[in-house]
């Protein structure tokens, strides 16, 4: 799909015709040609669709509904919580997408229609389409575990949706005093971000060791493996030995069954009860609510979808990308989400000029990072499946566990690199 | 390691298959994915458009396509220079790729993802884009030490002041203080390979300069805009 391709330029002059021939008071028939993509959600994967569909095609008319003004990623949100990063750096704006022609939306998109294929908001407006892309994020299971409502994520937050809880969780932190422990219960596969809760024990023991060294850490996990184990293992042992304390699922029998936020504790599956200073639960996920209300998800509460296209099996016309979506084979990653964004944006330019979508191509790198100065990824390329039933890793890995100090260390600049890129690449 | 007749019979024949085909090792019979769906995998870690906003992260925008798919080459074969080697001559276009060892953090994990086809277009879709020259701190005092010492060892090949491209020179200029950093560290701790005559003039200003020779030298290049 290059910027100019020769059906663009036809399109493009085409209109142009139009206009003259019909003149200004008709603008809707010099549009009557164009095609319409509505995409639901601005993130990691909503906001790169957008724009890269409208880079392919600039004829397309391109409308981005987005609940907020602004979007704190997910992504270096740990760097918040650890105390080594400002949050206002993880906030940016739409304005770079309104500048390349896309009409951001500012509303909560609250229902679809894919029979009449609009989409309403919240606001009362109904916006038709002709392909729509939901890239809708999470949303996290508020009856998974007892007594884990939205009120016990005042007082227990989650911070897996980056924002105000991510505030909330660091402002707990500085205010614990020195000594107390603080609580991590990571879910059971799949959810979004498999590194993230290992890279936020990484963050916080940081700030322990330098701030509160007489401070524990207890991770209560709901599995027995988790994304870098080894280099995330290593780097406690190396970092903060002794500090960190993790609970295999096991040992949990699964996770964490009940919170009770008045007496400050977690109840494991298998009955333990710990006291926390300050506890971070993250609870189950599924897709977001726009998606399960449009019927886009399957009983496993995630959208299956096919893995050239990124579009719905269940509903013909509908894309789902990033995180809501059974991308088999890739991960729920910001890389992944973007990688997709860009599969599906290849995908609906060509749908709607009735071409067959050309081959993808898809790529991840994530970093974590342990320390100011010590840093690990993976990074993996991947294909189609030639029975397109998977994507399939073809090259990657993770960082060498026998990685010396000064590699470690260009890692933590690759990663701030990764993350400036990756900024721009959505929203500049 | 070729012949020029068997060079010439591959490219005949290759000429006339429908371009985009290959079969290979990792792509089967689909067709090669569009240069915007390649390049789109590098983009969110180099820039868009390969003018990567840093502060490590080199930018791949003006790069020349000999160097970038010597580079690509490099990382996708490991230690394995021979096989690197063997896999651009296999390439009659590719006459003017040098190979040298390199030790990436990620890359080397990622080329060998790529075919030499898709890491041709990649060259040619960045080699294609201006040179960006990064806006980013330097000190002044070291980037006139570095202009001095640029003037004397390396102007001869990296020309105007280290922004040309001429003659597939890899321009380094307003490259990201970090890379040049670890760069230049590479080539000297001996983890980068180089061509013999900058292997003297490196050794050249360690003697006369010190580290703080490579220090001045980026300054200079980071002073570029």
């Amino acid at each position: 799909m290059t910027t100019l391709t020769r059906r663009g330029f036809l399109k493009a002059t085409g209109g142009i015709a139009a206009v003259g021939t019909i003149g200004m008071s008709f603008p809707q028939l010099a549009l009557g040609g164009n095609k319409n993509v509505v995409v639901i959600g601005g993130g990691a994967a909503g906001a790169v669709a957008a724009k890269h569909v409208k880079l392919a095609d600039p004829s397309i008319n391109v409308t981005l509904i987005e609940a907020n003004d602004h979007y704190y990623t997910c992504f270096m949100s740990n760097e918040v919580i650890g105390g080594g990063r400002d949050i206002s750096t993880i906030r940016h704006g739409y304005e770079g997408l309104a500048n390349h022609g896309i009409q951001v939306v500012h509303s909560k998109a609250t229902g679809v229609d894919t029979d009449a294929r609009t989409v309403t908001t919240e606001g009362g407006d109904s916006f038709p389409y002709d392909r729509l892309v939901v890239s809708p994020g999470i949303d996290l299971k508020w009856d998974a575990i007892e007594g884990y409502d939205m009120a016990a994520a005042e007082a227990m937050p989650h911070a897996w949706k980056a924002g105000p809880q991510t505030a909330l969780l660091r402002s707990q932190l500085e205010a614990m005093d020195d000594g107390g422990t603080f609580i991590i219960c990571p879910p059971g596969n799949p959810f979004r971000c498999p590194p993230g809760p290992y890279e936020r024990v990484c963050q916080v023991a940081h700030y322990f060791k330098e701030n509160k060294p007489n401070s524990k850490i207890l991770v209560l996990d709901a599995k027995d493996k988790f994304s870098k184990m080894g280099l995330f293992t290593q780097g406690w042992e190396r970092r903060y030995d002794g500090m960190i304390e993790w609970v295999s699922g096991t040992d949990t029998a699964g996770g964490i069954a009940e919170v009770n936020t008045a007496d400050m504790t977690v109840t494991t599956e298998f009955g333990d009860t710990h006291e926390g200073a300050v506890i971070n639960v993250i609870p189950p996920q599924s897709a977001g609510q726009i998606a399960l209300a449009a019927g886009l998800a399957d009983d496993s509460g995630w959208c299956p979808i096919h893995l050239d296209t990124f579009e719905s099996k269940l509903v013909p016309g509908v894309h789902v990308i990033g995180d809501a979506s059974i991308a088999t084979g890739l991960p729920k990653s910001g890389y992944a989400a973007n990688s997709e964004g860009k599969v599906c944006a290849a995908a609906v330019v060509a749908m709607l000029a009735d071409e067959e979508p050309g081959t993808p191509s898809y790529v991840n790198t994530c970093y974590s990072l342990i320390a100011p100065d010590y840093g690990i990824s993976v990074a993996a390329v991947y294909r189609l499946a030639e029975d397109k039933s998977k994507v399939a890793k073809v090259a990657g890995g993770l960082t060498p566990s026998d990685a010396s100090d000064e590699m470690l260390a260009r890692e933590v600049q690759y990663a701030y690199s990764w993350y400036n890129n990756i900024v721009a690449d959505m929203f500049a | 390691m070729h012949s020029r007749f068997i060079s010439l019979a591959i490219l005949a024949s290759a000429l006339m298959l429908p371009p985009a085909l290959h079969a290979d090792e990792h792509g089967g019979d689909a067709p090669m994915a569009s240069i915007e769906m390649l390049t789109g995998a590098c983009v969110a870690c180099h820039g868009p458009g390969g003018a990567s906003v840093g502060p490590a992260t080199p930018s791949l925008a003006g790069l020349p396509a000999v160097y970038f798919i010597g580079a690509m080459l490099s990382y996708k074969h490991g230690q394995d220079l021979d096989a690197a080697e063997a896999e651009a001559a296999s390439d009659p276009e590719l006459e003017d790729v040098e190979v040298f060892a390199r030790h990436g953090t990620i890359m080397d994990r990622i080329a060998s993802g790529y075919t030499l086809d898709e890491i041709k277009a990649m060259a040619h879709y960045f080699a294609d884009k201006p040179v960006f020259l990064a806006t980013q701190e330097f000190d002044a005092e070291l980037a006139s030490t570095g202009e001095a010492l640029h003037s004397d060892n390396c102007e001869k090949c990296h020309e105007e002041g280290g922004r040309s491209t001429i003659d597939d020179m890899v321009p380094l200029a307003g490259q990201w203080k970090y890379y040049l950093q670890y760069s230049l560290a590479d080539f000297h701790g001996g983890a980068r390979g180089m061509p013999k005559k900058m292997k003297s003039r490196l050794k050249e200003v360690m003697e006369t300069e010190g580290e703080g020779g490579l220090t001045a030298l980026i300054n200079y290049y980071a002073s570029q805009r």
